[in-house]
């Protein structure tokens, strides 16, 4: 799917986005408050900081520019040394890749972030993908602890209870996904059988594929 | 693996504070620029994370602290909508058949299983479109884009009726659902959709089924017959007038998109009358006259839909936090679509349902009179839209997502007062409120009331005088099966015993099956430690048998009566008695914390002629 803004326009529906631009032009006339921003501008703003993490190949690479715009994302957090929820749900994963298919890598990419930056360097990182058997259109994510805390609080991988949220022994097994261009976001349990987890991703990937679950 | 978390009452207070503290200066009208010379702002544009304005560091994106911080707006200007009531169509084109028109683009892919026995009489059309709505005072916040039924937020109102006792056929509609959703969603909102009438006794095939949706450029009709629970098993011929309900309300179910969905506007009110609850103060319980729905000299019957938004302070747009799995809470306060309005009334009774559709937030109203901030009494006349046994006296009502309160109000005698509704309950996380009631006057005004109508006669009874509605159903014949639900947290999954929901299209995954015409006795356990869960149950309306061990009060006719949402509070255990009866086919059970039930805390179940015996499905 070549997501480019032609594609984009072409498949927008012209008259509400007209009614919206100018009611918004109308508005922040009367009201210097407000500024006029895409909503998708303001999710990169809110969600998406283009921090420079490093992946399993030791490659540096931008959070928003390199591994989010303009992709399908499928996000979940790790660890190398994780015992817990990792395992189960890095293994759901590496089945949702294989049947996702050639398009890994391609349109469709998936993020581990690791929970313990300060221990997991690239080759941690590759030594898990090896032992895991994760392809290529997977990226395991490290960086430094502020930055990878950060992402993991945008994410919303945290448990409201600060004590919990601590124990990493016990985080947070959601994996959310995304269509960053069209503003489709949505989450569910790592645990998922990988059908369900495809399926799910499917939802938010139009126009390629608008399967209706019956 | 459950992990129960503890509530910390002293980083609540702080938080509290924090937020307090930010209000201040957002109200002080601090602009950014003053903010960052004083060092408050980091280069992001983010109030820093120090004490007393934020009690942890920086959470989910651009709110510091979790909490919202809309731009201002000036409460109790806008009035109060009443909610427009939608005409039937005399006909539909094409023409609804039992089975679905696939060919013409209908999504549905089961036949409707009552159309032969209760065809319907009368057709509604529906059109699901992004729209623009104006939610505060003029030039405070732009037009906000949103998804609506006939593109409005609360959709329109449906007002039906059960066919008269021995006349059920006469209740039967058909409301066509048509997806003219767009592709862009503006920032939230999956266009595809499936409308759940909540809660009516609908066969399963029109109730919105989570798995049942249609995409852009199909519709989805749904049936509708309005008949009694008992119609085809205890009380053939007429149904169980017991099971008679008042205050519906139909909105998205769509599978792992609900939360955005409804909260982008996809939610409306369904309102039924009958030959006892009427509309007309003169006739049957003589509850205060519902008239047109819109003429405030004789309509006085107002259905209020609260739910609570951010506004996003940079756009001023409608703003949902993508992330959230916990529970959001808005800091702007909304009835039937306007951000704290105001409510003009004569000096009579009026009967109020109130309907909170979320997306996380609990209330517990009262009727301030702020003279002397004191709580003005009501009638309570029902749970769930269910009429209870008589009208109860209360000073306040509590109630979470979905579920619904009919109050009568009595402003006789009390022209040129003011009163607020003011939700007294503290809350400040997405998991449940804190349990504590604030004094009055320090709660939230949601809408102003004016006792400034014109004089108006009033026929409608004192609520003090009627001693009975229609009773509840018995709940002493023996249940076929007892079962066992436990809402637990694990890795911030959620589960039902231990399990996952799995995937609504596979016929596996249907946990249970209930068999038609019989009864069940369900125990609700909340395991999730922190979180409190307003459980809600498709089809059927329940009792309640206990909650932690205690039987409802014998004056507490609030919590045994009929209700389709149990408040789960901290670790309880609930036990409800079903009678399940007359349709087959799936359905879900879930939490109705939107966010919740959209990262999967729910478990499918289906209703056959079999039945099994899974005791913790």
């Amino acid at each position: 799917m070549n997501m480019n803004r032609r594609n984009l326009l072409t498949l927008l529906g012209a008259a509400p986005l007209l009614g919206v631009t100018k009611a918004s032009a109308q508005m922040r006339q009367s009201n210097p408050r407000f500024q006029e921003i895409s909503s998708r501008e303001r999710i990169r703003q809110r969600y998406f900081p283009n921090l420079v993490l490093t992946n399993q190949l030791g490659e540096k690479v931008r959070l928003y520019d390199d591994l989010i715009k303009d992709k399908i994302v499928i996000f979940n957090m790790m660890y190398a040394k994780c015992e817990g929820i990792c395992v189960p749900v890095t293994r759901n994963l590496v089945k949702v890749q294989s049947l996702i298919g050639d398009r890994m890598g391609k349109d469709i990419f998936m993020y581990s972030f690791t929970l313990k930056p300060e221990e997991d360097t690239p080759e941690h990182l590759a030594h898990y993908a090896h032992m895991h058997k994760i392809g290529p259109g997977w990226s395991l994510l490290t960086g430094t602890s502020a930055d990878m805390e950060s992402i993991r609080r945008k994410l919303g991988f945290t448990d409201p209870d600060p004590e919990a949220d601590k124990d990493k022994k016990n985080h947070i097994g959601v994996i959310k996904y995304g269509n960053e261009a069209l503003e489709r976001w949505g989450g569910c349990p790592g645990m998922s059988k990988p059908a369900w987890i495809v399926k799910t991703v499917s939802w938010v990937d139009w126009p390629k594929q608008n399967g209706g679950a019956k | 693996m459950a992990h129960i978390s503890k509530r910390n009452r002293k980083r609540e207070r702080d938080r509290q504070i924090a937020a307090n503290n930010r209000r201040e200066l957002i109200s002080a009208g601090l602009k950014r620029r003053d903010l960052m010379k004083l060092g408050l702002l980091t280069g992001a544009g983010m109030l820093i994370p120090m004490k007393g304005l934020s009690a942890r560091p920086l959470t989910s994106a651009g709110f510091d602290d979790d909490e919202p911080n809309s731009p201002p707006t000036t409460p109790f200007v806008d009035n109060m909508p009443r909610l427009p009531v939608l005409a039937p169509v005399s006909s539909l084109t094409p023409a609804p058949t039992a089975a679905p028109n696939t060919a013409a683009g209908e999504a549905r892919t089961v036949s409707h299983q009552a159309f032969a026995q209760f065809p319907p009489l009368r057709f509604y059309e529906l059109s699901q479109q992004a729209g623009l709505a104006a939610m505060a005072p003029a030039g405070e916040l732009p037009l906000q884009p949103i998804w609506g039924f006939n593109g409005i937020t609360p959709g329109p109102m449906i007002v039906e009726h059960y066919g008269a006792l021995g006349s059920p056929q006469l209740g039967s509609v058909l409301v066509r659902q048509r997806n003219n959703l767009p592709v862009n969603n503006g920032g939230f909102g999956l266009p595809s959709v499936t409308t759940h009438l909540h809660n009516g006794h609908t066969p399963l095939e029109s109730d919105g089924f989570p798995c049942f949706f249609m995409e852009r450029g199909q519709f989805y009709d749904h049936h509708y017959p309005n008949v009694l629970a008992g119609i085809n098993s205890t009380h053939p011929g007429t149904g169980d007038i017991k099971e008679a309900m008042s205050s519906l309300w139909y909105h998205d179910h769509r599978i792992d998109h609900t939360a955005e969905n409804t909260y982008k506007g996809l939610a409306g009110t369904y309102v039924l009358f009958n030959e006892f609850d009427t509309g007309n103060e003169n006739t049957g319980f003589r509850l205060p006259s519902f008239g047109d729905g819109q003429n405030p000299l004789t309509s006085f019957d107002i259905y209020m839909v609260f739910n609570d938004k951010v506004f996003d302070e940079v756009t001023g747009l409608l703003a949902f936090d993508l992330f959230n799995t916990d529970g959001i809470l808005g800091d702007k306060f909304l009835v039937n679509g306007k951000i704290q309005p105001v409510l003009h009334v004569s000096p009579r009774r009026y009967r109020f349902r109130w309907l909170n559709t979320g997306p996380s937030r609990f209330y517990q109203m009262f009727v301030l009179d702020p003279t002397n901030n004191s709580s003005k009494s009501f009638w309570q006349i029902s749970t769930d839209g269910n009429l209870m046994e008589k009208p109860v006296q209360v000073t306040s009502s509590r109630f979470a997502v979905a579920e619904r309160v009919d109050v009568i109000v009595d402003f006789t005698g009390l022209a040129g007062k003011t009163f607020y509704l003011e939700n007294r309950l503290e809350q400040d996380d997405g998991r449940g409120p804190t349990g504590d009631v604030l004094a009055a006057g320090q709660g939230k005004k949601i809408l102003k009331i004016v006792v400034d109508g014109p004089v108006v006669p009033d026929n409608s009874i004192n609520p003090a005088l009627i001693t009975q509605f229609y009773g509840f159903p018995n709940t002493t014949d023996a249940p076929r099966i007892t079962r066992t639900f436990r809402f637990e947290r694990g890795n911030g999954q959620w589960q039902v015993n231990g399990q996952l929901v799995g995937d609504c299209a596979d016929p596996n995954d249907i946990r249970f099956a209930i068999k038609r015409n019989t009864v069940e006795k369900w125990i609700f356990q909340n395991n999730s430690g922190g979180w409190q869960h307003p459980i809600h149950m498709h089809f059927e309306e329940f009792q309640t048998l206990s909650i932690n061990g205690v039987a409802p009060k014998n004056s507490g006719i609030i919590e045994r009566g009929r209700k389709d949402v149990l408040r789960l509070e901290h670790n309880a255990e609930a036990v409800v008695y079903f009678r399940f009866r007359d349709f087959v086919g799936k359905f879900p059970l879930h939490c109705h914390n939107v966010v919740h039930e959209d990262h999967a805390m729910m478990v499918l179940g289906q209703i056959n002629d079999v039945g099994d015996n899974k005791t913790q499905p």
